[in-house]
């Protein structure tokens, strides 16, 4: 394979392209409701219709509108129906000849999709992800071609750190300064990892960044490699996600034979394999050194760091991991380039940023938009604020690692500092928006049940500790706590945020605290007296006692 | 001053009788309106100083613990029993029916005579669910761990108590067991 | 190999290069209190009793898988790390089922001695009081989960030290559990060679040997450095 090669695929793709395409979304949200029967009666109705030549019906993944799937959308008619059935699904096709749909519409330029500003989801619900052509038509694989054969890895990992993108994981680090670190640690072996353990409640982008558009992961993970001098890749993917595993599988073979993957590509030097691994779930090998050790095929537990991935990671050897949204932003900053990048967002968070719309929000979904965006755009205009009327109370982010942001903070720009200030982080992109009726104390108690059942056992704080604040924050909700209780609640926060040993632990109890500082009151409420207190209500110095 | 025995095996009294001449010095401080080895009915008002043994088991066990801290000013858990729930405690591990269950191996299972689970209302007090430490049911100001607390461990901090001060215990005057 | 200056509590220290902080204060006869820490085998940072507060650094970092720097400034104790210790001391007693009277360990206890050490004269968390087993279907040996504290001793002595892999950590959270080969009772274990160093590991009275009653399990855990010493420096030294 060389460039040209690569041009008249794109080529060929291109010109083989019918004048109406019917997209149906093939990603797990819809396929959950038939959209499989949905695209098979397309399908059908098409070639019943004799239009074979004129329409192509194409799985894509994602359309971004989950809510309301399955979704189809009809080009260049700018049609997009939704909850589409296989009984109605044949209509849709009498449609392009003038005849009557009976499958609901929606508007596809309504604010949740101007809105949107895609460069991870650009490929999403466009092309077919099964396809490898499809992916190369969108011009894929080119910004790989070009740093192969125009850049030294240096040049690649200097045009990172000029695009600004910080790690989409959730922590924000610097993806260039960690490529940096990596490309500078001397070692003939060392690795690339992306980590497709998605775990956090309510999120879903990188299962749809899998599903739709998997070579975009691979290609990114291919450059990265060049740019630390790494041969081998992983992808850390959860058991749960099987529809992802399965196009991923797919995707690499087609890479493999077309030789983007695999021995001398683009007939360079450069070697590059990727291989899959399945992760049963534990949440806790999202954080980098658990998944490691499952790598390795150990017990899925953290351990201290220094010394960092980087440095000495999978095997002992320098690893790079970076999740998935990261990898799909790379091929399109090498392609348009780290300036382009680099121009999108605020000054300290470049680019987009991928959140997964749920709760108690109108449009339930996925969306993309550039950072620095305000809270109050996404969930007002386009997730279409709270369903029957309600108010929202709160939006989280973050997931069990996250906080509350209440209503008065909506116009917060969505950066990494600014949620950081309120208590909460931007993390991988679970969004739950909350209405006037959530108690904000089941919140808290649930994302601690969560920590508490998800923790490893290794370290002592994160073990016990959340046994004891799930303890505490269930004795508040049913009302049998103190306020000698919420103290002994605050106080194990802070002990277990600072003495934990890895992530995990040390974010446990942010959704406590958030919640404790901005609906304190609600906690408050729920307080029963103490009438076996201290003697003389809380005078916490000794009585004075009478001598004889 | 009182002390008094809740559920524990008198251990933590025994070793409060061992602190010997002590006793006599005590005795010039302090009145004692009620414990195990005082003849007094009730709980008294406005008591300065209680030492509780034992953990808090039963029915009785908590009301009167109940009454104690309305009533006294400073309280101090009394050995490992008051302070860990110690061995009365050990039963809550057997789960839900534990209570139940116990009762079923003493009185039935190991009875050699007449088994039967005793039971008479208002004499007999029910057990309690689960066995629970004295701090998690009232609040106390001090803490004496030991099986049983060694005589001198009192001594020193009932000393402390009665001139005034703040009792300070380290090291090893702090072993449980 | 380079020495490393370093300062902890104020004293002027010197240090081997790849030294933990733990190494470097122990030499210099400063202790700090340690739970799953054992002489021989590697070091898991799981305890955080290590904690020690490291200027610049705004973590607390364990002390026993941190490893010394130049101009390294550690303070091995303060306030808020003797408040965080007595606390992790509290949420393992209150964990599962440490009854010092009846322990076959009272007196020789590392948890019990940490506990007074560090000033913990009760807890105030509620006890959990977990329904545990005891394992006493091996010959010699008997393993009483209701005073373990996970601290995975007995596993690395048993893979680093032993070679057998016989022990090992299943589940997760506080539902962990020390298990013998593929969770089965310890007595139908095939990989045990019958050695007793995860007994000598123990830092509680959660492995013993059969026969001992309260206060009568003593353990001679310089044997473990002993033989650990022989095999990797050649040096035969006993106390």
């Amino acid at each position: 394979m060389i460039y040209h090669d690569l041009i008249a695929i794109k080529e060929k793709e291109l010109a083989a392209r019918k004048k109406i395409v019917l997209r149906c979304c093939l990603a797990a949200g819809c396929m959950s409701s038939d959209a499989k029967g949905v695209k098979e009666q397309l399908a059908k109705a098409v070639a019943e219709a004799g239009l074979q030549d004129q329409v192509e019906v194409r799985g894509v993944g994602c359309m971004k509108l989950c809510c309301e799937g399955p979704l189809v959308a009809a080009d260049p008619q700018n049609a997009l129906y939704v909850k589409v059935t296989a009984a109605n699904a044949p209509s849709i096709v009498a449609a392009l000849n003038g005849g009557q749909a009976n499958a609901a519409q929606t508007n596809p330029d309504a604010a949740f999709f101007k809105k949107q500003f895609s460069i991870v989801l650009a490929n999403s619900g466009v092309v077919d992800p099964e396809r490898i052509e499809g992916y190369i038509a969108a011009d894929g694989y080119q910004a790989l071609h070009e740093v192969l054969h125009e850049m030294t890895p240096k040049d690649v990992v200097e045009a990172m750190v000029k695009s600004g993108l910080r790690g989409r994981g959730g922590a924000g680090f610097p993806t260039g300064l960690k490529w940096g670190t990596v490309a500078k640690s001397p070692s003939a072996k060392k690795y690339v990892i992306c980590n497709a353990d998605e775990g956090d409640p309510g999120a879903f982008m990188d299962r749809s960044v899998l599903e739709s558009d998997p070579h975009s992961v691979l290609e990114g993970m291919a450059i990265a490699a060049y740019a630390v001098g790494a041969d081998q890749g992983f992808i850390y993917c959860r058991a749960e996600y099987p529809l992802a595993i399965a196009r991923l599988n797919l995707a690499i073979k087609q890479a493999k034979t077309l030789g983007l993957l695999g021995a001398g590509i683009f007939e360079s030097p450069f070697n590059f394999n990727i291989d899959i691994r399945i992760g049963a779930g534990a949440f806790v090998c999202g954080e980098e050194t658990a998944l490691m050790a499952s790598v390795e095929g150990k017990r899925g537990t953290p351990r201290p760091r220094p010394p960092f991935p980087a440095e000495s990671g999978l095997f002992g050897c320098p690893t790079l991991l970076n999740n998935v949204e990261t990898f799909a932003n790379v091929p399109a900053i090498y392609r348009k380039g780290a300036e382009w990048f680099a121009g999108i967002g605020t000054e300290k968070s470049k680019g987009t940023k991928v959140f997964a719309l749920a709760g108690k929000i109108k449009n339930t979904g996925l969306i993309e938009v550039p950072m620095g965006t305000p809270l109050r755009t996404i969930v007002e205009e386009m997730g279409g604020g709270a369903p029957d009327g309600g108010t929202i109370k709160a939006v989280q982010t973050g997931g069990p690692s996250g906080g509350c942001i209440p209503s008065q903070h909506l116009d917060t720009p969505v950066d990494y500092e600014s949620l950081g200030k309120l208590g909460s982080i931007m993390g991988s992109g679970g969004m739950i928006v909350m209405d006037q009726t959530t108690n904000m104390v089941e919140i808290a108690r649930f994302f601690m049940e969560f920590c508490m059942d998800e923790s490893c056992g290794k370290c002592i704080p994160c073990r016990a500790g959340t046994v004891q604040m799930h303890h505490i924050l269930d004795k508040i909700a049913n009302r049998q706590a103190t306020a000698r209780d919420l103290a002994k609640l605050e106080e194990l926060c802070d002990m277990v945020r600072n003495t934990s040993l890895c992530g995990l632990g040390q974010t446990a109890p942010n959704p406590t605290m958030s919640t404790l500082r901005f609906f304190r009151n609600e906690y408050e409420a729920l307080l029963q007296p103490d009438p076996f207190g201290p003697h003389s209500n809380g005078a916490a110095k000794q009585p004075e006692l009478a001598t004889k | 001053m009182a002390t008094v025995w809740l559920g524990g095996c008198a251990g933590c009294h025994m070793s409060f009788l061992d602190l010997d001449e002590f006793l006599i010095e005590l005795a010039d401080a302090v009145d004692l309106v009620y414990s195990p080895v005082v003849d007094v009915k009730d709980y008294p008002e406005n008591v300065d100083l209680c030492l509780i043994e034992g953990a808090v088991c039963n029915e009785d066990n908590l009301e009167i613990l109940h009454k104690i801290r309305a009533r006294t000013k400073v309280l101090v858990s009394f050995g490992d029993c008051a302070v860990t729930g110690n061995v009365p405690a050990m039963r809550n591990q057997l789960g839900i029916d534990n209570a139940e269950n116990v009762l079923q191996r003493a009185y039935i299972e190991n009875a050699q005579n007449n088994p039967a689970v005793p039971k008479a209302d208002g004499i007999v007090p029910q057990l309690l669910e689960n066995v629970r430490p004295v701090h998690e049911m009232v609040y106390v100001e001090y803490f004496l761990p030991g099986c049983p607390p060694p005589a001198a461990r009192i001594k020193s901090l009932v000393a402390q108590l009665l001139a005034g001060a703040v009792p300070k215990q380290e090291g090893e005057q702090l072993k449980f067991g | 190999m380079a020495a490393k200056t370093l300062t902890i509590d104020g004293k002027q220290i010197s240090a081997e290069e790849n030294e933990t902080v733990l190494q470097a204060a122990t030499e210099a006869g400063i202790k700090i209190p340690t739970l799953c820490h054992l002489e021989g085998v590697y070091d898991v940072g799981a305890c955080r009793l290590c904690i020690v507060e490291i200027a610049g650094t705004p973590k607390l970092l364990p002390a026993c898988t941190t490893k010394v720097a130049e101009g390294m400034e550690v303070k091995t104790d303060s306030e808020r790390l003797r408040k965080y210790r007595r606390m992790i001391l509290e949420l393992l007693f209150a964990e599962r089922n440490h009854v010092c009277a009846v322990c076959v360990s009272n007196g020789h206890c590392e948890l019990q001695a940490l506990a007074y050490s560090l000033g913990m004269e009760h807890v105030r968390y509620d006890y959990t009081f977990p329904k545990w087993s005891v394992d006493t279907t091996h010959r010699l040996f008997g393993m009483d989960h209701n005073r373990c504290v996970l601290c995975t001793r007995c596993v690395r002595v048993c893979w680093h030290i032993e070679g057998a892999g016989t022990k090992n950590v299943s589940g997760r959270g506080a539902k962990s559990k020390i298990i013998t080969d593929l969770n089965q009772s310890w007595g139908t274990s095939d990989s045990c060679t019958e050695c007793g160093k995860c007994v000598m590991a123990c830092p509680t009275g959660a492995l013993f040997q059969k026969g001992s009653t309260v206060g009568e399990m003593e353990r001679d855990r310089d044997k473990l450095e002993f033989i650990v010493t022989a095999r990797e420096k050649k040096q035969w030294i006993a106390d």
